[in-house]
């Protein structure tokens, strides 16, 4: 096991990799059912459109970097170079004021429009100052951080973790945009919850306590109970394979799996065939009897991306349950 | 009479090496206008074009783009090139081995390492690490590759044996990649954004960086310049040139201080760069026959060349955003010295 996680990892070798992952994405085709996608589009479809004399003075925030921003009013013109964050300000009601995001921004389909200003890691500094941004929201792994503030610019460093992240960047985006705290991240945040509740209700009573294995990407990397998906999963009443110790994303060896046996293998990548080409997984029960979901790439963003379309994850990940959830027989097993 | 027989041989070799010093006061000259011009088209190339460069007097923006983004990032990636060709002219000449690059003495995965380090520490925790944000990531790298390069040098006992050097530099950057890997596996959300450390772009730097920059070039120079005479004694072997009396250790200890700290400028500011510090000085020896004290430096001005040239493509390629330079570098480098091996092999047979 040492001896493999030290192999040297040749650069050419990773670039070559993410190429092909590249190609690949487009392969993949969303279809999704109807009434997944209503759920999807909640918390959107119910945030109000802010006139300037309806939104309050901003609130003195601190982000991640521990550094203090004031906005002198609420901004009108926003950059944002985090999909969740682009999405959290998005929930909030400001959409609108969306000048330019980064590459990986695709939800709500209307910032699909917007100037793309490089990637979060990598962004085109002057493509982003020429946009003339009041505010610029990032996480707080991006190296244009700082080199942002120093051309002068307000830049809000917020990092999303787990579930009680994604309440406090929706509290503090709504302080610093300026929006009213009952409108904004409380409402936010109270339909994500309810969200989640509802979904936890509808599920079947023999879904409960099925040994899940969620895979984000291949690696295998898998999401641990410390995660935020594995925090959904704890809330669906289901149990996580992964043991919390491991950490929030840990590299598993492919015969964890196949010792652990989960009931329910739900993969987060593109391909069923590559998912199921680890050594030895045909033995796995659960690829036997099918009892496995893949998620198409717009299903995965939504389950992957910490923000305010967690109801949504919630949702997919039912319907994965209830689908091939395998009766108390099964798991008694 | 006695002095016809050592003045003539003086002469003749005053009159061949006239050549070479003369087509190295060209390639200078050459190198500096070449450095101009494209510090001038640096300034018009990017995300919107030549029009910034046009309207910059009416409008604050544009000259916000044009002074404080594309001067300053063009002048640090002719730095960093500059940094790393002169460090990869060092490392030829001190390990006597035409494929040495600049971080041989494990400078990168010390870099990378510091890298991936300062990520985990700043994600960890909030607001308790003030320290480390003054620091920045700037400064975990540049921690990083100094630290790997001194324990090289302990490790290797001294600077003493090359060969032992070189194998220490091999080792120790093999294991502190592992240890970066092994980061990356624990904290798998570090992943993406030592990516783009890894991919190297000179986007970030600011006139602090460019300053900094410049100031270690100029130490670097001025150093190697002064222990040129122990590279031009090495190229004749380690007995030879310990037999004309060099102060062989001290000017290795110096040597190795100046790759460790123009390498790990450079890395800090752009992130890992390849094949400029392999290539340039290829390409000024290819070029002129000269010795160490004006290649290393001919070396420097070629490196700040190619890495600028290279970033300009980078910017202008996929624009309004842009490749990371590393990525182009290491395409375009490779692709080079491919072509370089390949014309040797057939000159080669051709013998």
């Amino acid at each position: 096991m040492m001896a493999l996680l030290m192999a040297p990892r040749p650069l050419l070798r990773q670039a070559l990799a993410r190429v092909a992952l590249m190609l690949a994405l487009p392969m993949a085709q969303a279809a999704p059912s109807a009434s997944v996608d209503e759920l999807r589009l909640q918390p959107f479809a119910n945030a109000p459109v802010w006139k300037d004399q309806d939104l309050v003075a901003p609130v003195a925030i601190v982000d991640d970097r521990g550094r203090k921003v004031q906005l002198a009013q609420p901004p009108q013109r926003i950059v944002s170079l985090l999909p969740s964050l682009t999405e959290s300000t998005c929930a909030l009601g400001l959409c609108e004021r969306l000048v330019g995001v980064d590459r990986y921004s695709d939800w709500p389909a209307s910032v699909k429009k917007l100037p793309v200003v490089g990637g979060g890691l990598d962004p085109s500094v002057e493509s982003v100052v020429a946009l003339k941004p009041d505010v610029v929201l990032l996480s707080d792994a991006s190296k244009a951080a700082e080199r942002l503030q120093a051309l002068g610019l307000k830049v809000v460093a917020l990092d999303v973790k787990s579930k009680a992240d994604i309440h406090r960047v929706l509290g503090t985006l709504g302080q610093l945009l300026g929006v009213p705290q009952a409108q904004g991240a409380d409402r936010v945040w109270h339909a994500l919850e309810s969200g989640i509740d509802a979904v936890v209700r509808d599920l079947p009573e023999r879904t409960r306590h099925t040994r899940v294995y969620f895979e984000v990407s291949r690696g295998p990397y898998a999401a641990g109970p410390q995660s935020f998906i594995g925090e959904t999963l704890t809330q669906l009443g289901v149990d996580n394979v992964v043991p919390a110790e491991l950490g929030p994303f840990p590299r598993l060896s492919p015969e964890f799996l196949l010792r652990a046996q989960p009931d329910v293998i739900m993969l987060g990548n593109r391909s069923m065939q590559a998912a199921t080409s680890y050594p030895g997984w045909h033995n796995l029960q659960a690829v036997k009897a099918g009892r496995v979901c893949v998620f198409t790439d717009e299903e995965s963003y939504a389950i992957v991306r910490p923000g305010p379309r967690m109801a949504q994850a919630a949702a997919l990940m039912a319907r994965c349950l209830a689908d091939k959830a395998p009766g108390k027989a099964a798991v008694a097993r | 009479m006695a002095a016809f027989p050592t003045s003539a041989p003086a002469s003749a070799a005053q009159r061949e090496a006239a050549p070479g010093l003369r087509r190295s006061a060209w390639l200078a000259l050459v190198l500096l206008v070449l450095s101009a011009l494209l510090l001038l088209v640096g300034a018009s190339v990017g995300s919107t074009g030549w029009e910034s460069v046009l309207r910059m007097r009416d409008d604050p923006t544009s000259w916000q783009i044009v002074v404080d983004i594309r001067l300053p990032r063009s002048l640090g990636a002719w730095l960093a090139g500059g940094l790393l060709g002169l460090a990869g002219a060092v490392a030829q000449g001190l390990f006597r081995n035409p494929l040495a690059d600049p971080y041989l003495l494990g400078s990168a995965s010390g870099a990378s390492l510091g890298s991936a380090l300062g990520l985990v520490l700043l994600g960890s925790s909030v607001t308790s690490l003030n320290l480390l944000y003054r620091l920045g990531m700037t400064g975990m790298a540049f921690v990083g590759a100094a630290c790997a390069v001194a324990l090289t040098v302990v490790l290797a006992r001294n600077v003493q044996n090359t060969l032992r050097l070189l194998l220490a530099g091999v080792i120790v950057g093999v294991v502190l990649g592992a240890m970066r890997d092994l980061l990356e596996l624990r904290h798998p959300d570090i992943l993406q954004a030592m990516q783009a450390f890894t991919l190297g772009t000179s986007a970030f730097v600011g006139w602090e960086g460019c300053a900094l920059m410049a100031g270690v070039l100029l130490v670097c120079v001025l150093a190697t310049w002064c222990c040129a005479r122990l590279l031009d004694g090495l190229t004749l072997g380690e007995a030879t040139a310990a037999s004309l009396g060099l102060p062989l250790a001290p000017l290795r200890y110096g040597l190795v201080a100046v790759l460790a700290l123009a390498t790990g400028t450079s890395v800090a500011q752009t992130g890992l760069i390849a094949f400029v510090g392999l290539a340039a000085p290829h390409l000024v020896r290819s070029l002129v026959q000269v010795g160490h004290g004006r290649s290393t430096v001919l070396a420097a001005a070629m490196g700040g060349v190619l890495l600028l040239a290279a970033d300009i493509l980078a910017r202008w390629l996929v624009a309004p955003q842009e490749l990371p330079v590393g990525v182009l570098t290491a395409a375009l480098g490779g692709t080079y010295l491919l072509w370089r091996m390949h014309r040797s092999t057939r000159s080669a047979g051709g013998l």
